[in-house]
C-alpha cells in the first residue's frame, strides 16, 4: 500500500504525546507489532523532544511530522525551522548534550538509531533540522 | 504522570504512573525529589515502573538526576518491573550500570 501523510503543530511539549499518537494512527493498516510501534512512537518522541528542547530553546516555533508508506517501509521526517545543529556528527554521539546542566541525557539521537533502520540528520545553523528516518515493518 | 510511593522495611518504593517525557519531566523530577527529601533515612530506593505506559531519553535524564541526587544521601537505588518498550529504553541507555534492576 501507499500513503502519506504531514502534519504541523506548536513546539510545546504538550504536543510531543500528540506526535505519538499521530504516527502510531497513521502505521496501523500496516499491522505493526507491539515492540515496532511502541519503537517508532520513541524515536518520533526523541525528534519532536530535539525541535522543542532544541529547535526553538527560547521560543515556540513550527513543528513538522510528516511519514509515507511505501509497501513494508515506513518514512518518517520531524523538522523545524530553528536554530540548526552547529555539528550533526557530535550531536549523534552517545550522552553528547549541549545542556548538560537541565539533567539531559544525551541519548536521543542513539535511542533514535537504535530503534529505526535508517536515520539522517540535515541540519543548517539558523534555518533548521530535519531527521529522515525509516523503518520497515513486519521484517523481524 | 502521576507519582505514588509506599514505605516498607525502610525502603522507599516509588510507583509511576503514565508517560515520562520532556512534557511531564519537570513535575516529575520536583514531585521526585520533594519525595526523597522526606524520606533521608530509607535503606534503598526502588522505582516501580509497573504502571509507567512510556519513557525516552528525558525520563533517563530525570532518573541520572535522581540518582546523584540518592547517591549523595548514601541511598542505593533500583528499577523494578519495567514494560518491554520502557526496559529497552533503559538497556540501550546503560542506565541498569547505576541503577540495578531488581
Amino acid at each position: 500500500m501507499k500513503n502519506k501523510m504531514s502534519v504541523t503543530f506548536d513546539s510545546c511539549s504538550e504536543n510531543e504525546s500528540f506526535a505519538r499518537n499521530v504516527i502510531a494512527s497513521f502505521i496501523l493498516p500496516l499491522n505493526p507489532s507491539v515492540d515496532e510501534l511502541s519503537d517508532i512512537k520513541t524515536a518520533v518522541s526523541e525528534a519532536v523532544t530535539n525541535c522543542v528542547v532544541h529547535g526553538y530553546p527560547d521560543d515556540i516555533g513550527q513543528v513538522t511530522l510528516s511519514a509515507e508508506i511505501d509497501g513494508d517501509d515506513l518514512h518518517i521526517a520531524v523538522s523545524d525551522c530553528g536554530v540548526g545543529i552547529s555539528d550533526v556528527n557530535k550531536a549523534l554521539e552517545p550522552f553528547y548534550t549541549t545542556k548538560p546542566d537541565e539533567e539531559r541525557s544525551g541519548m536521543g539521537f542513539t535511542i533514535i538509531k537504535a530503534f529505526m533502520d535508517e536515520v539522517n540528520v540535515v541540519s543548517c545553523l539558523s534555518k533548521g533540522t530535519k531527521v529522515e528516518m525509516v523503518k520497515k515493518i513486519g521484517v523481524k | 504522570m502521576e507519582v505514588k510511593y509506599s514505605v516498607d522495611k525502610n525502603n522507599l518504593y516509588v510507583y509511576l504512573f503514565g508517560e515520562l517525557d520532556e512534557y511531564s519531566a519537570r513535575d516529575s523530577k520536583n514531585t521526585l525529589d520533594r519525595l526523597i527529601d522526606v524520606h533521608t533515612g530509607v535503606n534503598n530506593v526502588v522505582f516501580n515502573f509497573s504502571h509507567l505506559s512510556f519513557m525516552d531519553s528525558t525520563g533517563i535524564g530525570v532518573l541520572i538526576g535522581r540518582y546523584k541526587k540518592l547517591k549523595k544521601l548514601g541511598t542505593p537505588s533500583f528499577i523494578q518491573s519495567p514494560s518491554v518498550s520502557v526496559n529497552k529504553i533503559l538497556q540501550i541507555s546503560g542506565l541498569y550500570e547505576i541503577m540495578p534492576k531488581i
